[in-house]
């Protein structure tokens, strides 16, 4: 393995993992303060519970949360020094916000985990409330860091200087909004989806359902409404990247040829030599209408992008279509539980019903993975989009295929012990908080 | 602007030295504690360091940001040459962060895994702060080669020196001594007290030890160190300060005056920073040929300076007030177990 093809791999393994520990650690404070809130006002006991038992499965992914997001500070450093040292300064504004936020977070996670019975209720249940906000602002920061690499802006690059530096200009990019829109909701409906299926699990097995039927619900109105809403940000996301970065775009759909009633292709083989996509389905204007409203106008194709300037189709489009048929699948499932809700309240205790969001459990995440390669990858070869390649990028060191060797092993054993410990807490949800 | 950001960058890496030292010292203390007494120790160290300690590596994430948004050409060149001792350094952080965090919630309290865990812990609170001062070593011990054609030179040598080595070592002695007095005032009873006192005696020897250790290894490498300490006020200042605390503190400690010597044993570990951090400055990172890194030449645009000065101004005024009320509300310690 070449050292920019490890750098490239330890990269998307670093994050691929991070983004898992910090979407559950980001989204679940909210489930815990909904959970809380509804302890303080009735005074049931087995809310209290399930905010303590969900606030165990928070402090562990937090933990690897902080620790995976420390190294990832360090690793665009270490894996992409050149890149640093000349976007640090134009894209740096989000992450020293971020660096607050998230310091406001560890604050109030140390007052909330270990401020039980010690404060005013109210004050605790702040502390919950602050944790869950200055969570989804830090994530909400990080993506508009990465926006800004997607969509460069808040300086003028003349002979390969920049000047004209505003780096508050380069945090509100044209992108930001949609991309960290779409991955909030992203991390809501995974996260609802995943916790909201352990715990239908959990019924379906008959354990503490009291407990975790009232888990279920919490988690699952935070997951459906979010899956709900996706579709919505994931057209203005698509019409966004179009606007800026139509080799993404053009990537994402395998859409080789320009042309007026441009179709939408489903699925299919993308083959870039005869750039046909063989065995797709092919539904004609529909990516017109799409990308300008309007079934007949003109979409450009990867034919006006040059040809060293394009990102790899086949994973671009593959990872695109997964994260469509997941979110609508998702979608679906969200409808249904509503509909469940308002007139078939039967199926809520069916085996069949919970079997399906026990299914459910990695969807989103596995979205979210697939969202995220086609946002990384359908910006290759650009780290910074049409101003440096990623190639120019990457450390002088040699010798980086190891430490991409020690990094999966580590987020991989990493990864088997949280899922242990999770195993774990929720084997002992009978023996620590069984109310009876 | 650029001065404020420059006190932040600083404040940060003294407080992370400070705070997340007596972090990484609670585990080096449970490491040469004795089998019988680890139990008891973990305990007290959890309920010192359980609710605070996750703020305590903040500073290090503040640290790192101002650097690559304020000094981008500084990190970057740290990045490259330190690249494996930061390595070592962020493995350590990730595997002790991540111990302590399972080992408190693992449901099952099983002993094999609680081995485990403990076992992860306490190596890696000795590792990380090693190489924190190995890193911290590299940036003045001038063996960085921008230069540098091989990849021992440029990769290894850099950082794996006597001088980097010694001042490793020195940062594990030091984080060991804060904790140390840091557990006496969180010590459940006099046997404690005594224990944790003893252990804060035996540091400080340590840390002297090693303190000379590094003089001794600056004079292997041809590093002036004892010159350019002594050659500037303010810095002579700063160990005169140093040493008069460190002889008042073993009077205090005597004494049993808990929190006072807190303040002191910080006292000493600032003064220590502020000498070496002011013979250097404006300097960060001292290289072998060429222009040293300079904070006052490499740094980011104007711009970008005073959004980040106005950020960590803002930003401060929301962590400070809500740290220091964590730091207070946790100080009594509390019966109730989580």
């Amino acid at each position: 393995m070449d050292d920019f093809l490890a750098a490239r791999s330890q990269m998307a393994i670093s994050l691929g993992f991070h983004i898992i520990y910090s979407c559950i650690g980001m989204v679940m404070p909210f489930f815990m303060a909904v959970s809380h809130y509804k302890w303080i006002k009735t005074g049931d006991p087995v809310y209290k519970n399930i905010t303590r038992a969900w606030s165990k499965g928070v402090a562990i992914f937090f933990a690897t949360g902080a620790v995976s997001g420390t190294i990832l500070s360090f690793e665009l450093g270490l894996l992409w020094p050149k890149f640093m040292q000349q976007a640090g300064p134009i894209f740096g504004m989000p992450f020293s916000l971020e660096g607050v936020a998230f310091f406001i977070e560890a604050i109030a996670l140390g007052f909330f985990l270990y401020g039980w019975d010690k404060f005013n209720k109210w004050f605790h249940w702040f502390t919950c409330v602050v944790i869950g906000i200055s969570g989804i602002v830090s994530g909400i920061l990080v993506v508009a860091a990465n926006s800004w690499m997607n969509n460069p802006s808040g300086f003028d690059y003349v002979n390969g200087q920049y000047s004209n530096i505003d780096p508050i200009k380069a945090m509100f990019n044209g992108s930001w909004f949609s991309e960290a829109l779409h991955m909030s909701l992203a991390a809501f409906s995974a996260t609802g989806f995943a916790v909201a299926g352990v715990h239908a699990l959990m019924i379906a097995r008959r354990k503490n359902v009291v407990f975790h039927t009232k888990a279920f619900k919490i988690a699952i109105v935070f997951g459906a409404v979010a899956a709900i809403l996706q579709p919505f940000s994931g057209d203005i996301a698509a019409k966004n990247v179009y606007k800026t970065q139509p080799a993404k775009l053009d990537a994402m759909e395998a859409y080789f040829h320009t042309q007026a009633n441009a179709p939408l292709v489903l699925g299919g083989i993308p083959d870039t030599a005869t750039k046909k996509v063989k065995y797709g389905i092919e539904i004609p204007g529909l990516l017109s209408f799409l990308v300008h409203d309007n079934f007949g106008e003109k979409v450009n194709g990867l034919d006006k992008i040059p040809h060293k300037d394009q990102p790899p189709v086949s994973i671009t489009h593959f990872s695109f279509d997964l994260m469509v048929i997941i979110g609508s699948a998702m979608m679906l499932l969200g409808l249904m539980y509503f509909w469940a809700v308002w007139k078939k309240r039967s199926w809520l205790t069916k085996k069949w019903f919970l079997r399906l969001f026990i299914l459910a459990v990695p969807f989103g995440f596995v979205a979210v993975e697939a969202g995220w390669t086609v946002t990384e990858v359908g910006r290759q070869p650009w780290i910074i989009y049409g101003i440096m390649r990623t190639s120019e990028a990457v450390t002088p060191m040699p010798g980086i295929h190891y430490t991409f060797y020690l990094f999966t092993a580590i987020y991989f054993i990493l990864t088997i012990a949280v899922i242990f410990l999770l195993t774990r807490q929720i084997k002992m949800v009978p023996v620590l908080y069984d109310t009876k | 602007m650029l001065y404020v950001v420059i006190a932040f960058l600083f404040l940060a890496i003294v407080l992370y030295f400070l705070l997340g030292g007596a972090d990484f010292g609670a585990g080096i203390i449970e490491l040469f504690t004795s089998e019988k007494n680890r139990p008891h120790t973990r305990k007290t160290m959890y309920q010192a360091i359980g609710p605070i300690w996750e703020a305590n590596h903040m500073w290090l994430i503040i640290a790192v940001v101002i650097l690559f948004v304020g000094f981008p050409a500084i990190y970057s060149q740290m990045c490259t040459w330190l690249h494996i001792p930061l390595l070592i350094m962020l493995l350590g952080i990730m595997a002790r962060g991540t111990a302590f965090a399972f080992r408190n919630y693992d449901a099952v309290k099983g002993e094999r895994t609680q081995n485990i865990y403990n076992h992860i812990f306490v190596y890696s609170s000795f590792i990380t702060p090693l190489f924190l001062g190995i890193i911290a070593g590299s940036a003045i011990s001038r063996q960085i080669d921008l230069q540098a054609t091989t990849f021992l030179s440029g990769y290894i040598f850099s950082w794996f020196n006597y001088f980097s080595v010694a001042v490793g070592l020195f940062t594990v002695a030091l984080s060991g001594y804060l904790a140390a007095v840091y557990l006496i005032g969180e010590a459940e009873n006099e046997k404690d007290i005594l224990r944790f006192i003893k252990k804060a005696r035996l540091m400080t020897i340590v840390a002297v030890v090693f303190g000379s250790l590094v003089f001794v290894a600056a004079g292997f490498e041809s590093i002036q160190l004892a010159r350019f300490i002594f050659g500037n006020p303010v810095s002579i200042a700063a160990v005169i300060v140093a040493s008069i605390s460190l002889i008042l503190q073993w009077i205090l400690i005597r004494r049993g005056k808990k929190k006072i010597i807190r303040v002191t044993a910080a006292l000493q570990v600032t003064m220590i920073l502020l000498a070496v951090g002011y013979m250097h400055y404006p300097y960060f990172v001292m290289v072998k040929s060429g222009e040293n890194l300079s904070l006052l030449s490499l740094h980011a645009p104007a711009k970008t300076i005073t959004d980040l000065g106005w950020a960590l101004c803002i930003g401060s005024l929301l962590i400070l007030p809500s740290l220091f009320y964590l730091y207070v509300s946790f100080q009594r310690k509390s019966e109730h177990d989580f």
